[in-house]
């Protein structure tokens, strides 16, 4: 009975973990101008919408002292940036082709999306 | 007449309003102050005053006698404070270490069986264990639930993650043990607590995460010697005096007086005096480079010798440093395509680490020998422990930062990760000739004059042609036929002006003057009162005005076989006489040439030079493969034909006239030339003129590729090895476990190992 009891709810911890990680719907926010990012066990708001060919200033700030954390790359504008904790630090961009480029910390374990729209 | 300066400097002590009063008042009191603003929020006063009148000392005080501080030479730059909070961290992180590894030793002594016996009495008391167990688990490990708590909120996961839920089930179990024993027992389990498992685990991790951290700052070591190589100050000349002030205060035009010993401020052209000057942290050439007026010099090399003064030409942000640093930051947050699908894999990794623990329970529980539980519990736990998505995620971007880091010390300023990454699969490396090949410093060897002719009159008319005409510099520089005039820049044009000075030559005016582009240029002298047409270019220019050179075919031929450039010159009566051009070969290039071959590299020159001129200066440098008489405008097209034969190609030029082609190429290397349109221009940029860094670049790149690799090797090697091993696949055949301590171990050992990986880059030669 036990046994039954344990693959039942192994089955169901799979599904929660594969839904609860894997199956999130993506909240775009859309910036104009300036957008306040707050990077605390990830980076909220996560998936960010900006115009192309107009300058957004991204505010990092980050609030979790997690080390993995310290650095923001966004790949495709070639930016590093370390995230001193407790600081605005602001990032401009000025995308000149639209689509949908990812962004993440330093070790490629926390992830946003930076959508461009034409 | 002294011109003000302007100082900023923090304040301690201030707490109020007035105190921003008082100390405004105190500092105006002083003579030569001019203003003085104190802003309570920031911390800083803002002082313009005479240099001549007012001192730092006047300064500080001005402040301290009204009870504050003024720390002016403290300036604290947000690098340093970046140093501050790195330190306070790594502190922070090995108190926790140490706590845990004292506790956690002293719990594993009274809790392993195997080291039990040994151990007090009281140290065996689970009681005992779980009070010493509890500050590792929550106030050491605390980091780790502070990482897992707001990332579960994002629903996103991560190592801290893994770490919080695996120490947890194993401190979670043997709490319930030590409060609960009887309800163990009820289901035949013999009470045993495992507090050593979830404190040597926490202890060993952070452990493993002091030494990653610190060896992580190595990787951007580069970036920050670079960030310190900027002068402080600069001495500049402001009417009779010479004056101390802050780097950012330095205008374009200031004259900055540099002593021997001192580091040039910023970027700037000598006007008085001459110097040796070692640029070897900008060029990575080790030998100094001697200076006279008129010569460039670069903000951050150390003058060694005499003392000069130059007028700057760039400063802040447009320094040669500045736009350096600023291509490596770019760099190392460029990512390598390799990266791409590491990115992926790692975005699915822990939640699928996470989906195993439990398929690893589940049938330890259900087919495990007993007792069932404990070993489904302590097989949970090392697969969560094992599993190491940091080695992963650091497997690259250490090896760029460390790669491309290595390249700005050696004067190869790399524009993103993806060059980096094409440039070790290159197969054939396209060079122009003028100015990459050779020197870019042509002279006239030869002026010869055909049919009894005066060699004089045919510099004469030559040097006139050249001297007076009115085209366009954008075209003069693109086309060979259009290298006119006095403001072309084109090398073989200069070196016939020159000459002609040099020889006094009086020039005609020159009148209905042309440039027929690829071929050469035609222009009206009036001769006695009538108007004479003259032409002076190559070969297709003679054909198009039917000219005939086949009497002096044999002569022009001996020229162009000694590698000379030779220019025809014909007038509407005929054909007149010759001037040879010469360009000299690098020193280095037969090198240079030599070790891509050696690295199995084939290399090809281009030029617009006739092919008799080009296969002598090729031989000189030991190419093989010529395309000559190509036109500025045809090089793209060029490139293109030998990719079109399945090769990768790099094009080495200046990085001005062969923007086009550089960008056609597989990896586009500009060489010796630090101008914006270079930089943005060629995907390496070569700030030195040797030809081997051209080698040195193909060896860093694979060299970087090389410990990629073998980093993703190990990381990904490790993760799909040892989880199956702590799931405990081995089990039914050799009875082998994964002790979750000894996973700790290895999960510790995995970043330390590619990060260490990456460093060793450091080593490596590359030149």
């Amino acid at each position: 009975m036990d046994k039954i009891i344990i693959t039942i709810s192994g089955v169901l911890g799979i599904l929660l973990t594969y839904w609860f990680f894997l199956m999130k719907k993506e909240k775009v926010v859309s910036a104009t101008g300036s957008i306040d990012i707050i990077v605390e066990g990830g980076y909220s708001p996560e998936t960010i919408s900006i115009p192309k060919g107009k300058t957004t200033k991204l505010n990092f700030f980050r609030k979790d002292p997690n080390s993995c954390l310290e650095e923001v790359v966004i790949g495709d504008f070639k930016i590093r940036k370390t995230l001193p904790l407790n600081q605005k630090v602001t990032i401009e961009l000025t995308p000149q082709t639209s689509g949908e480029f990812a962004y993440s910390c330093g070790m490629g374990m926390f992830h946003g999306k930076i959508i461009v729209t034409p | 007449m002294t011109t003000d300066i302007k100082k900023t400097f923090s304040v301690k002590r201030m707490h109020c309003a007035s105190c921003v009063l008082t100390i405004e008042k105190s500092l105006k009191g002083l003579e030569g102050v001019s203003e003085a603003n104190v802003n309570l929020a920031t911390g800083k006063a803002t002082v313009t005053y005479d240099p001549d009148k007012v001192t730092d000392e006047k300064l500080i005080s001005a402040v301290s006698n009204v009870g504050y501080q003024a720390l002016i030479s403290e300036e604290l730059q947000s690098e340093d404070l970046e140093k501050t909070e790195k330190t306070k961290e790594l502190k922070d992180l090995k108190l926790r270490t140490a706590v845990s590894l004292v506790l956690g030793g002293l719990v594993l002594w009274g809790g392993f069986p195997a080291l039990m016996n040994t151990a007090p009495a009281f140290l065996r008391i689970f009681w005992v264990q779980l009070i010493l167990a509890t500050p590792v688990q929550f106030w050491a490990g605390w980091i780790f639930y502070r990482a897992t708590i707001p990332a579960l909120k994002h629903r996103t996961a991560n190592m801290d993650t893994l770490v919080a839920i695996g120490t947890t089930v194993a401190f979670g179990y043997s709490a319930f043990v030590t409060v609960l024993p009887g309800i163990v027992k009820n289901i035949g389990i013999e009470p045993a607590p495992y507090f050593d498992v979830a404190t040597i685990i926490i202890g060993l991790i952070l452990l493993g995460r002091y030494f990653e951290a610190r060896a992580k700052a190595g990787t951007s070591e580069a970036i920050k010697k670079l960030i310190g190589l900027q002068a402080k100050t600069a001495r500049v000349v402001r009417g009779n005096k010479e004056i101390d002030i802050p780097i950012d205060q330095v205008i374009i035009g200031d004259l900055v007086r540099v002593r021997p010993g001192e580091k040039i401020p910023v970027d700037g052209v000598i006007t008085e005096g001459d110097s040796s000057i070692d640029e070897s942290m900008i060029t990575g050439e080790s030998m100094p480079v001697d200076k006279k007026i008129g010569d460039t010099v670069v903000g951050a090399t150390i003058n060694k010798s005499g003392s000069f003064i130059f007028r700057t030409t760039k400063v802040g942000q447009e320094t040669l440093l500045a736009q350096i640093i600023k291509l490596v930051q770019e760099a190392q947050g460029s990512k390598a395509p390799i990266q791409r699908l590491v990115d992926l894999i790692s975005s699915y990794f822990v939640p699928v680490v996470i989906m195993l623990a439990i398929v690893t329970f589940v049938v330890w529980y259900n087919i495990g020998p007993n007792p069932a539980l404990l070993f489904a519990l302590l097989n949970t736990v090392a697969v969560l422990i094992i599993a190491c998505p940091c080695a992963m995620g650091l497997a690259t971007p250490t090896a760029i930062m460390v790669g491309t880091g290595k390249g700005a010390e050696n004067g190869i300023l790399i524009k993103d990760a993806e060059s980096l990454e094409i440039a070790h699969k290159v197969t054939t490396i396209i060079f122009d000739k003028t100015g990459t090949l050779t020197k870019g410093e042509p002279s006239v060897t030869d002026v010869v004059a055909f049919n009894d002719g005066k060699q004089s009159d045919i510099l004469q008319y030559a040097a006139s042609l050249e001297k007076f005409s009115e085209h366009p510099v954008a075209k003069a520089i693109v086309t060979f036929a259009a290298s006119l005039g006095k403001t072309s820049s084109h090398p073989l044009d200069k070196a016939i002006r020159e000459r002609a000075e040099t020889e006094n030559a009086e020039l005609f005016v020159v009148d209905k003057f042309k440039a027929n582009p690829g071929k050469g240029l035609e222009g009206e002298i009036m001769i006695s009162g009538n108007p004479k047409k003259f032409y002076f270019g190559n070969r297709a220019l003679m054909q198009s005005i039917s000219v005939n050179i086949d009497a002096h075919e044999t002569e022009i031929q001996k020229l162009e076989g000694e590698g000379k450039t030779v220019m025809i010159l014909a007038s509407d009566s005929g054909l007149l006489g010759a001037v040879a051009v010469a360009d000299t070969v690098k020193e280095n290039a037969w090198q240079g040439i030599e070790e891509l071959k050696k690295l199995g590299i084939e290399s090809v020159m281009i030029t617009g030079d006739n092919s008799k001129t080009a296969m002598a200066i090729a031989n000189k440098v030991g190419i093989t493969r010529v395309l000559a008489e190509v036109l500025p405008d045809q090089k793209e097209a060029e490139v293109k034909k030998i990719q079109a034969e399945g090769k990768i190609v790099a094009m080495v030029g200046d990085g001005i006239n062969d923007a086009p082609a550089l960008a056609q190429a597989n990896v586009g290397i500009a060489m010796g030339t630090g101008t914006d349109v270079a930089i943005e221009a060629a995907d390496i940029t070569l700030i030195n003129k040797d030809l081997r860094s051209v080698a040195a670049t193909i060896r860093l790149s694979k060299m970087t590729m090389k410990t990629i690799k073998l980093n993703l090797f190990w990381a990904f090697g490790y993760n799909i090895i040892l989880i199956p091993v702590a799931m405990g696949v081995l089990y039914p055949f050799f009875g082998l476990l994964m002790n979750p301590i000894f996973a700790s171990v290895a999960m510790a050992l995995s970043s330390i190992s590619v990060v260490s990986n990456s460093l060793l880059l450091k080593r490596k030669r590359i030149g």
